[in-house]
């Protein structure tokens, strides 16, 4: 089938999903992009963003903390570092993830005294995730 | 000759033992259930990341420009070994096999002139090598709070590993843990994860030929996915870890188990014996008795 695609959702603890989908937007750390079958092969990492899949059953949303996707031909694989389906995301975990990203950028800011570069990635990284809280409805605070 | 009573109280105290470790089996054959479960929920992850890996070092490790997580620092004076074993014991040889190739290990290296390290992740390997090694340990991960192993815990250790690394505490570090293969068959293993190899399973795998396009470039890439690598690599070998304790625990109790069983049989065949005894000895008495009347 040339209008459907393999899609896979893998995090290192378990398989989150593993459908025929029709077009997958993956949240690429240079700038969301989405996916269709026949896409050339690309690999891309992740930034802290959500994921839509779209399939015959209509569209499914993850949360995704970071990770990298493949994207080949025919079929797309998503290996996160932390995943969720949308739904799951509770303002406990939310909070939990962004002070995870608050901690690494203060610690960036200490050990990279005079090179930008690695804290204005944790600044980045913190920026993305409270952007998926906002549209979550979850307060970053 | 134990009396009648000793015998008595030891088949009683054999039997309990049996119920216990009975009951551990049973526990060990849950757990392991669940073990494996994560095992096999990891896996997937653990094979596309290697597959990737595998295809993005090949093309990585001619240039000058490879990191350093994957062409090593130039030097393997300084060895670092991370030991990971259970937190508990009753679990056969499980931990001594493990702790066994770690010294081996680290008693080569001694004696080719490098400098050991040695990290510890779990009691038993602590306690195991301490004797010999214990001015060698650089620090000791405590797991025993921990329920079920998660991806998290393996990020905080290799956080941990890649700051020394950073710090330049070590040229080399290899990981000791113990492969699943049955219940009955744990192999000890000792993988090298820094500097970073990746093998795939089948070399035919689609990471390593197809031609990608890479956002943003091929080194920001890499460099984001090797720290990643440890990670994933310190993951799966915990999780290996967990199914691998829980399935020497399990034989080493079903024998035990066993064992108590058989104690029981022979020590319930001596009572029967003794008891018998006892009788023919009353009436050879009595008799005697009344022949002298």
């Amino acid at each position: 089938m040339a209008d459907m695609m393999q899609f896979d959702l893998v995090s290192p603890e378990r398989r989150l999903a593993s459908v025929e989908a029709r077009e997958v937007q993956i949240p690429g750390a240079d700038g969301d992009m989405t996916a269709m079958p026949d896409h050339v092969p690309t690999i891309t990492t992740l930034r802290p963003g959500v994921l839509k899949v779209a399939h015959a059953g209509g569209t499914d949303e993850y949360v995704v903390s970071g990770g990298f996707a493949e994207i080949s031909g025919d079929g797309v694989t998503v290996l996160a570092e932390e995943a969720l389906p949308r739904g799951e995301l509770n303002q406990d975990m939310f909070d939990r993830m962004i002070q995870g990203l608050r901690d690494r950028h203060a610690k960036a800011k200490d050990a990279y005294v005079n090179e930008p570069g690695p804290v204005d990635e944790a600044a980045k990284l913190l920026a993305d995730m409270v952007a998926v809280g906002s549209e979550m409805g979850l307060s970053s605070n | 000759m134990p009396s009648l009573k000793d015998l008595k109280n030891r088949i009683e105290s054999v039997k309990s033992t049996r119920k216990i470790t009975k009951a551990m089996q049973m526990v060990a054959a849950a757990k392991l259930r669940r073990a494996q479960d994560a095992a096999e929920q990891s896996r997937p992850y653990t094979e596309r990341f290697n597959a990737v890996m595998a295809g993005l070092s090949a093309s990585a490790q001619g240039s000058d420009t490879a990191p350093r997580l994957l062409s090593g620092t130039g030097s393997d004076q300084v060895h670092l070994l991370v030991v990971m074993t259970a937190e508990r014991g009753l679990c056969g040889g499980f931990n001594a096999n493990i702790a066994k190739l770690a010294r081996l290990r680290a008693s080569e290296l001694k004696a080719q002139g490098k400098t050991v390290k040695i990290l510890t992740v779990g009691k038993k390997g602590r306690d195991a090598l301490r004797r010999d090694y214990g001015d060698l340990f650089v620090d000791h991960v405590d797991l025993s709070e921990v329920k079920r192993v998660g991806y998290a815990d393996a990020q905080a250790i290799a956080k941990d590993i890649l700051s020394r690394f950073d710090a330049g505490d070590f040229d080399v570090a290899t990981i000791f843990y113990s492969k699943f293969h049955s219940v009955i068959s744990q192999e000890p293993t000792a993988q090298q994860i820094i500097p970073a190899s990746f093998e795939t399973e089948d070399g035919e795998e689609a990471g390593a030929s197809t031609l990608y396009e890479y956002e943003p470039s091929e080194e920001a890439i890499l460099a984001d996915l090797l720290p990643r690598g440890v990670a994933t690599a310190i993951f799966s070998a915990l999780l290996e870890n967990g199914a691998s304790e829980q399935g020497a625990r399990m034989s080493a109790m079903d024998n035990a188990t066993r064992n108590a069983g058989e104690m029981i049989d022979k020590l319930t065949i001596e009572y029967n014996r003794t008891r018998q005894a006892v009788i023919t000895n009353e009436l050879i008495e009595i008799i005697s008795g009344a022949e002298a009347l």
